[in-house]
């Protein structure tokens, strides 16, 4: 299949006090059209950096970063973003921050009502009907996240880039979204790429894991590709040698050949 | 004595405000009696735990502070003022106080009217000028907050002529208007402006960057990023700078009109003055006092409305 994303010699350096600092260095990737990729490495090298470069947040300092034939010179809907944080507007209903985002996408083609439904399916996507007119405060964590999801979703975008979506969210909870996110990507044939620490929710929603090696001046170490066939069963999944040998080497990537940042930080 | 009525008496709210405070000195013995009765019987109710009697108990404790502070400070008033001199005794200021609000709207010609009058044509003077210095200020100050080249450009200048005393722009007021009553208001437009510039643009510096990033993603327009995003983000900043914009101005029209004359509250006090009835003065510092308590507090309360309904 022809490349959808391309990241080609990309390379990411900050002005800090200290002088210089080369958090990423010589990135060639390539996306395919409804790929789903995670990203996967440890704390601080240079994850959401990258993702912020492919949603156009900010500028490579070297190479190319191209989104379905066009070179990405700043952030768009067509590139939808969870954040790491949520960041839902505060003074916005549940409702409203989709609202926001569907109004934005759709409000050229389509009348308030229609906007309205499509902001209503979103939430009930993520199993929010009932929190709807709450505010982010009044809600949990894993609520605003699932509203975070439902935004960037209900924009329907060509590419989704999530920074560590379920990252703060207890293993039911997140156990819970990761296949209900199966199922979303499933009908919608989405492009994505997530930012993980976990290796099991990479192996179990990934065609391929892209592995990062430490910072600074990190860079992709391997990727593996996981063909497992779809749709995925995490209880069936526990079982099966190719997934168990998915996550032996990523394991192994993480905690043998990258291991020195643990030993560097302590 | 003091000492006596400040010990056992007050128990309540009720209780003070039917006796006004410059009567303590004659009539307290039944004032404690009253009292006493009413303290007597407060905790018995209470122990009950009505919700009623609880409420009323946590209205006597949160009023006992800050009555006990207003009845100190008006003792003291009385004690230093009994051996005579030319400050009036608080009896002979509440006598004035008495004959002055009986009638506080009359109108006799440009200058001489009722205290009313005079209090009001301020407040519209305040009103006016900070209402102007907001329409201008609150738009500036997004701006400002918002392109760093304006920034750079107006700091300087509001930096200069922010610690500029407001009454020595009163000269070039009256210079332009070519009447007194514009020249106030436009003092008042000059102290109300700068916190407000400022608060805002500080507030609009402060939005953070999560919520921009999702501006920047959704691509919204600017429009839709100072309705949605940035208004409410600097809401709190702006308020905080309304309260401080009406604070000073409230402190600057009293001066202002001292100079500018006319009618106004400033004027009254030095008109006061010249008649040597500082007993008025005494009743204009308490109506200052409380005019400005009330307009601070009903910024406080509609902060509180805004922020709650937007946080
Ligand atoms: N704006 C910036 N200025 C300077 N240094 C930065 C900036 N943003 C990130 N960095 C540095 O770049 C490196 C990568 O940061 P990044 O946030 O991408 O890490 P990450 O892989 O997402 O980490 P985590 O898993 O903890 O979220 C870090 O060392 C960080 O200190
Ligand atoms: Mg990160």
């Amino acid at each position: 299949m022809e490349k959808f994303v391309q990241i080609e010699k990309v390379g990411q350096t900050f002005d800090t006090k200290k002088g210089k600092f080369i958090a990423l260095r010589d990135i060639d990737l390539s996306l395919k059209k409804g790929e789903f990729v995670a990203l996967i490495g440890h704390s601080g090298c240079g994850k959401s950096t990258l993702l912020n470069l492919i949603a156009g947040l900010t500028k490579p300092t070297t190479g190319a970063l191209i989104c379905d034939g066009r070179e990405i010179a700043g952030p768009g809907p067509e590139r939808a973003v969870v954040f790491q944080n949520h960041s839902l507007l505060p003074w916005l209903t549940c409702f409203e921050n989709i609202y926001l985002a569907v109004e934005r996408v759709f409000s050229g083609k389509e009348g308030k009502a229609k906007l309205k439904a499509r902001t209503q399916a979103a939430i009930e996507m993520v199993g929010l009907a009932h929190a709807a007119y709450k505010y982010p405060h009044e809600i949990s964590g894993g609520m605003k996240q699932r509203v975070g999801i439902a935004r960037a979703l209900s924009m329907e975008p060509k590419v989704l880039l999530m920074d560590e979506p379920f990252g703060a969210l207890d293993a039911l909870t997140r156990a819970k979204l990761q296949d209900e996110l199966m199922k979303i990507c499933d009908k919608t044939q989405s492009t994505v790429v997530m930012v993980t620490h976990d290796v099991d929710e990479a192996v179990l929603l990934s065609d391929r894991i892209v592995m990062m090696t430490n910072g600074p001046a990190a860079t992709i170490g391997e990727i593996l590709d996981v063909n497992l066939p779809r749709p995925r069963d995490r209880l069936v999944l526990a079982h099966d040698p190719a997934y168990i040998d998915c996550r032996a080497r990523v394991l192994e990537f993480l905690y043998e050949k990258q291991a020195h940042v643990e030993k560097m930080a302590a | 004595m003091n000492t006596l009525t400040l010990t056992q008496d007050f128990p309540g709210p009720g209780a003070v405000d039917r006796k006004p405070p410059a009567a303590l000195a004659e009539p307290v013995t039944d004032s404690i009696k009253d009292k006493t009765m009413q303290k007597s019987s407060a905790p018995a109710v209470g122990e009950t735990a009505t919700p009623f009697a609880e409420t009323l108990r946590n209205l006597f404790r949160s009023a006992l502070p800050p009555v006990l502070g207003l009845f100190l400070l008006i003792g003291i008033w009385h004690v230093a003022t009994q051996s005579g001199g030319a400050i009036p005794s608080p009896g002979t200021v509440w006598d004035a106080a008495v004959v002055l609000f009986s009638d506080p709207f009359y109108n006799n010609g440009p200058n001489d009217q009722g205290i009313g009058w005079n209090v009001l044509s301020s407040l519209q003077r305040v009103g006016i000028g900070f209402g102007i210095a907001a329409l201008v200020g609150i738009p500036l100050g997004f701006m400002i907050g918002r392109f760093k080249f304006l920034s750079d450009m107006l700091n300087p200048i509001i930096s200069l002529l922010r610690p500029v005393s407001p009454l020595a722009w009163l000269p070039i007021g009256l210079l332009v208007f070519k009447k007194a009553d514009p020249a106030a208001t436009w003092t008042i437009f000059i102290c109300s402006i700068w916190p407000m510039i400022i608060n805002t643009a500080v507030g609009v510096q402060r939005v953070p960057q999560d919520y921009l990033n999702v501006a920047r993603v959704l691509a919204l327009s600017e429009w839709k990023v100072i309705t949605k995003i940035l208004f409410p983000a600097v809401l709190p900043y702006m308020l905080t700078g309304i309260r401080l914009s009406i604070g000073t101005a409230w402190l600057v029209i009293v001066a202002a009109e001292m100079l500018t004359g006319g009618v106004g509250i400033g004027f009254w006090v030095w008109d006061e003055w010249n008649n040597l009835k500082v007993e008025h003065i005494i009743i204009a510092i308490f109506i200052i006092g409380i005019v400005g308590l009330i307009l601070e507090q009903a910024l406080i309360l509609l902060a509180r409305k805004l922020t709650k309904e937007a946080a």
